[in-house]
């Protein structure tokens, strides 16, 4: 029991690296010393938090088949974690374009919502993420029951929408977001062949 | 009246080691800068950059804006993009295609000897060799807006001769209607060649009028120095009523030919990126809005201008054209 509390505190310190350099850097850029942010702070924010964003929407959907696959059943209980994890670096993706790229420009930001299909995917895909993490808790479980696990299967059309969403933002250089397919496809793949099998 | 741009033989080398210039901007800047402006187009006024340009961080000082009044075709107080983000901010996927991709790889390029391939339909044909190619001409400075096709801008001090100049050395015949320039094909020296991003080489195009066009520079330096690497070095176009992709890096050959050519991004996706990309707000990415752009530096987003502000100078070129159409 210990352990797994430890390991909960270890798995939170990881996600959380990224954030802290990211907010490090950006300390730094405030301060006018050099940082990592580029000339275009704005822009690789964007990258830098959809980036992780998809990560671990990717590791959350890793799980079920890494215990399967290698009999780790205690992964099960980073689920959630990293379910809210994938919702955070989410949520600070897509704060970064109405707050720091846009500043509250209602209007162009409803306007590129509507008009341009990879953020108008991207924005689905944040809409049906946040019945997810509302319902995360111990008590949406037991209330949800069977349809907890029926809500929680949104996660898949939430990663095929980010997968779609990231490869049509890309302007040339397609190899990070086909990496991602990849990766979504295998694990959807998995699912999907596991299933077969077991009926 | 003789314009002089020292070159980087001319400074002592303890001055243009990248750190030095990074940390020692100013005195650099006094060093190393003796520009002057042609008599017949601007007055017989020597430019100086003021100190604080070294920073990036101030207006330029009135005596310089009064020069580049009287041209006409400058951008007008708009302060300057610093030295530092216009060389380590680009976009050269021959170096990889990160943004900070070029300045980290370019090293690898080496620029002399450089041969310049001239054929087509021109009378004068023939490698040139770098030297001998920019020799002849007086170099100029202009400062002018880039704005990105990804919408973030800059505002630039290029050094350069006007492409026009060159053109009429070379001596097009009356059966060339495009000019055609493509990048240096060599994966050993740019390492971002190794992936198939883009059909190699890099291929720009303009029509013959847009290329006489007093605006159109060839550029050879930046900042009042040699032009770095990861912007092109040796010789770059600027075309600066186009977003920046049509400003072809590292130019190894010009070609004159009678059919508008297909250039790479074009080619890479025709419904997304045309010929002619002038810079129009109103004429979306279909990805992205290009009504507004983020000045690099700059927090708040700004209004794109139409040809990027060019439009006195160039908007005849393109009259009766469906803009929309041929965007
Ligand atoms: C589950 C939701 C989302 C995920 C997983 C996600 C992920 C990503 C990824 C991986 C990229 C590409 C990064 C790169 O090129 O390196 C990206 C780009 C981008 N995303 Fe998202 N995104 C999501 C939702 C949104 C939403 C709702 C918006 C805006 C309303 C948005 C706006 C953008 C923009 C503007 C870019 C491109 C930035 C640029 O290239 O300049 N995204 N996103």
């Amino acid at each position: 029991m210990k352990r797994i509390i430890y390991l909960k505190i270890l798995v939170h310190i990881v996600a959380l690296l990224p954030f802290c350099w990211l907010s490090w850097q950006g300390y730094l850029l405030m301060n006018d010393q050099s940082n990592e942010l580029t000339a275009n702070p704005i822009q690789f924010i964007h990258h830098f938090t959809g980036n992780w964003a998809i990560r671990f929407i990717l590791l959350g959907l890793a799980i079920t088949p890494l215990r399967k696959i290698f009999g780790w059943n205690r992964l099960i209980q980073f689920r959630r974690m990293i379910g809210l994890y994938a919702f955070f670096y989410v949520t600070l993706h897509l704060s970064n374009f109405v707050i720091l790229d846009y500043y509250f420009d209602w209007a162009a930001i409803l306007k590129e919502i509507i008009k341009r299909p990879a953020i108008t995917f991207g924005m689905v895909a944040i809409l049906l993420l946040i019945p997810l993490a509302i319902t995360s808790t111990k008590g949406w479980i037991r209330r949800l029951q069977k349809n907890w696990i029926k809500l929680h299967k949104l996660i898949y059309g939430i990663g095929i929408l980010a997968v779609i969403h990231n490869i049509m933002m890309v302007k040339a250089d397609i190899f990070m977001p086909m990496i991602h397919i990849t990766l979504l496809a295998l694990l959807l793949g998995y699912r999907f062949a596991f299933r077969e099998r077991q009926a | 009246m003789k314009i002089n741009i020292k070159k980087q033989s001319d400074v002592k080398s303890s001055e243009i080691t990248p750190e030095n210039i990074y940390h020692n901007r100013r005195k650099f800047i006094q060093d190393s800068i003796k520009i002057g402006v042609g008599a017949a187009a601007l007055g017989s006024v020597a430019l100086n950059f003021p100190e604080a340009l070294a920073s990036g961080a101030s207006d330029a000082s009135g005596k310089t804006l009064n020069n580049i009044i009287r041209n006409n075709i400058y951008p007008l107080n708009e302060k300057m993009t610093s030295y530092e983000a216009v060389t380590t901010y680009n976009n050269f996927y021959e170096f990889g295609t990160d943004k900070e991709d070029p300045a980290l790889n370019a090293h690898s390029l080496k620029t002399r000897p450089w041969t310049i391939k001239i054929d087509g339909h021109v009378e004068k044909p023939g490698d040139y060799d770098i030297d001998d190619f920019i020799r002849p001409h007086d170099l100029e400075e202009r400062i002018y807006r880039m704005r990105c096709v990804e919408a973030w801008s800059m505002v630039i001090p290029w050094v350069g001769i006007p492409l026009a100049d060159i053109i009429k050395k070379l001596k097009p015949t009356s059966n060339a209607k495009y000019v055609v320039f493509e990048t240096l094909v060599d994966k050993e020296q740019m390492p971002g060649q190794r992936r198939e991003v883009i059909k190699w080489p890099y291929v720009e195009g303009l029509r013959m009028d847009e290329a006489m066009h007093p605006l159109t520079l060839m550029a050879v330096g930046l900042y009042g120095e040699e032009l770095p690497n990861q912007n092109g070095a040796p010789m770059r176009l600027v075309v600066p009523w186009k977003y920046g992709f049509k400003g072809i890096k590292s130019i190894v050959r010009m070609r004159f030919v009678e059919d508008e050519p297909n250039n790479s991004w074009r080619r890479l996706a025709p419904n997304e990126y045309g010929f002619f990309a002038n810079v129009n707000p109103t004429v979306d990415h279909p990805r992205w809005s290009q009504a507004s752009e983020r000045r690099i530096g700059e927090f708040r987003r700004r209004e794109t201008l139409m040809f990027n502000g060019y439009g006195d100078e160039v908007a005849s070129l393109y009259t009766g054209m469906d803009l929309k159409k041929y965007f």
